[in-house]
């Protein structure tokens, strides 16, 4: 196995994880401020790959889409919240995983009756699409590259938004004390759409971007908002550093393991065999690297006891 | 308004006269479908001894009641193809017996069941949720990815297990079978809820601090009631197997767990009949509203999240006076 594939795999996983990132960060910041299990995040994933797959294909321009995937995602957020979610504040973590089930029902089978069953197809702009020189002479897809800079980027802006803004201080405020806040005359329940809207612009993001990669399907959210409760567990909840490590942590593990494992198994197993003996272990592998995690620090990384 | 003993009464005996009544009647579809129900409320009771009794909201229920389909998937195709199941240290062979069967799909069950508590209940609450839910999907990729046993294809059984002195392919007989199970694991439940070992167990959801002031030890309680119940969930998975002479993936999928907790919901939480009453209403939902939409999850979604908005208790809790403590 040459450094050079290597070394392409990492940034595989790198952008991989702040993909990851992008999911975690809202979850997280939403279960921190609001103390609410959101199931639905996959759901709005999912809307923010349709909206950017439809106005791509009806405008053939990605940027609108990417405003796109961020509006609309950010509307259905806003619109479940004043709708469904904002009753479940106050209840116990199981009707929060009900109630948000059977709103992935609904968004699932929604979509399914507004786009049908078929895939839709998202393409790389012609500005993005190929391969940039990396130092070393490694060719690297520009796509990818300019994913790992935007999911970055938007890592670094959350962390601004919420160290030094006065909205960030209101949201750090209320993960501490939610009636003191209020009592000081902070309209709570603004800040509590704002923040869920917020999530679900990042999930739907998210969901634009890797939909230019894979296809753009219902269900395509699921798998994802599993993983991003990996890294919520990894990371500790409510901690947006913990999703930030926690999610490229997850993102680096599992595209090496898929890569390496059968390599490994493959110098002392037959091929066929290592092959299928290293990849049932590589789809295993982040939640071995979870119960591990859970074994040492049950709270997470960066989770307070 | 009734008691909960007459409306738990009621259920049973509603389930079975439908079948009866589809075997009058000649309609072996009904008496199928009778039968799912019963299994389903089978791996619901399963649950509901963690979820409802213990307050251990677990998302990885599918990870159960796939083993057991998966314990009666490779023990039977193995019997089916007259090879053994390992041959060194010793020999193991395939068996179409359903005792067996269950036996093995309740140790596969626990054991896991233990690996599984050990680690999710070192976490509590929402992360108890996420990390059920995280291991279940660990085993969907591993059934996906394992080649031996039809990866994500499933593996087919040709034909039913045995029973002895039973005709298991008769769908009446098989739901006898499955219908005297189910009463068995009620009793059983039953039993050990008002055991001292019950009352600990819902004291200690109620009020874990409380509870170990007393000198229980909560996790290892806990521990116990996952075990079981993962158990019961297994056994359950077994019975839907020979059901559907099928068993694949799906049975590992999240969705499945998410079912498995709508049945105890729409029942009642912590009602000892309360997953039968769901079960049936989940089935019958499924098959009115499939047949009358393409879409019909919509409606699904609809009805659950009214059911969790506005009608706390479930359907036996808006039939029998008691009134349910919630934490």
């Amino acid at each position: 196995m040459s450094t050079i594939l290597l070394i392409e795999q990492l940034l595989n996983g790198l952008q991989f994880g702040v993909m990851l990132f992008l999911m975690a960060a809202g979850l997280t910041l939403i279960f921190g401020v609001m103390g609410l299990i959101n199931l639905a995040h996959g759901s709005l994933y999912m809307v923010g790959a349709f909206a950017a797959a439809g106005v791509a294909g009806w405008t053939g321009s990605f940027a609108l889409a990417l405003v796109a995937s961020l509006a609309a995602a950010a509307m259905f957020g806003a619109l479940i919240e004043l709708t469904v979610i904002r009753r479940l504040y106050k209840r116990d973590h199981l009707d929060q995983v009900l109630a948000t089930f059977a709103l992935i029902l609904i968004f699932s089978e929604g979509t399914r009756w507004t786009f049908g069953s078929f895939p839709l197809f998202l393409n790389i702009p012609d500005m993005l699409s190929g391969t940039v020189m990396l130092p070393g002479g490694i060719e690297y897809s520009l796509y990818r590259l300019t994913i790992i800079g935007i999911g970055l980027a938007v890592a670094a802006g959350l962390f601004l938004l919420i160290s030094k803004t006065r909205v960030g201080m209101r949201i750090r405020a209320g993960e501490n004390d939610r009636e003191m806040i209020s009592a000081l005359g902070v309209d709570i329940s603004v800040l509590y759409t704002l923040v869920f809207a917020l999530g679900a612009a990042l999930a739907g993001l998210s969901g634009a971007l890797v939909g230019a990669i894979q296809s753009v399907e219902v269900g395509m959210g699921e798998p994802v908002l599993i993983l991003a409760f990996v890294v919520i567990v990894i990371g500790g909840i409510g901690s947006i550093k913990g999703a930030l490590a926690g999610a490229i942590l997850v993102g680096v593990t599992d595209t090496m393991g898929r890569t390496l494992l059968p390599v490994i198994f493959g110098s002392f197993m037959d091929p066929s065999a290592a092959t299928s003996v290293g990849s049932a272990l590589a789809s295993m592998l982040i939640y071995i690297l979870m119960a591990g995690v859970l074994v040492f620090k049950p709270t997470g990384l960066f989770g307070q006891a | 308004m009734l008691r909960e003993t007459h409306v738990n009464a009621l259920i049973l005996l509603a389930l079975l006269a439908v079948p009866l009544g589809a075997l009058v009647l000649d309609q072996p579809f009904i008496i199928t479908l009778a039968t799912k129900v019963t299994i389903l409320a089978l791996a619901g009771v399963g649950l509901n001894l963690a979820l409802g009794q213990g307050g251990l909201v677990s998302f990885g229920h599918a990870i159960f009641f796939g083993l057991g389909g998966y314990s009666m998937g490779i023990l039977a195709s193995h019997a089916q193809s007259f090879t053994p199941l390992m041959e060194v240290p010793f020999v193991i062979p395939g068996t179409n017996l359903m005792p067996v069967i269950w036996i093995v799909a309740i140790a596969v069950s626990c054991l896991a069941a233990l690996v599984v508590g050990v680690l999710s209940l070192r976490t509590s609450g929402v992360y108890f949720i996420m990390v059920t839910l995280a291991f279940g999907q660990m085993f969907y990729y591993f059934a996906i990815s394992w080649p031996a046993y039809g990866g994500e294809d499933g593996l087919s059984i040709y034909v039913r297990n045995q029973f002895p002195g039973l005709n298991t392919l008769v769908p009446i007989q098989f739901f006898g079978l499955c219908f005297a199970v189910l009463c068995a694991v009620l009793f059983l439940v039953s039993r050990l809820n008002n055991s001292a070992f019950g009352l600990a167990l819902t004291g200690a959801h109620y009020s874990p601090v409380r509870a170990m002031s007393v000198g229980i030890e909560v996790t290892r309680l806990r521990l116990v009631a996952f075990v079981i119940s993962g158990g019961i969930t297994g056994l359950a998975g077994a019975l839907f197997a020979d059901l559907n002479r099928f068993v694949s993936p799906t049975m590992f999928s999240w969705h499945t767990s998410g079912e498995i907790i709508i049945f105890i919901i729409l029942g009642g939480v912590a009602r000892l009949c309360g997953p039968i009453a769901g079960a049936a209403a989940y089935i019958i939902l499924e098959q009115y509203l499939g047949g009358f939409s393409e879409y019909w999850q919509i409606y699904l979604g609809l009805i659950l999240l009214f059911v969790v908005l506005f009608a706390q208790g479930g359907l036996i809790g808006s039939l029998s006076k008691r009134e349910i403590v919630r934490g």
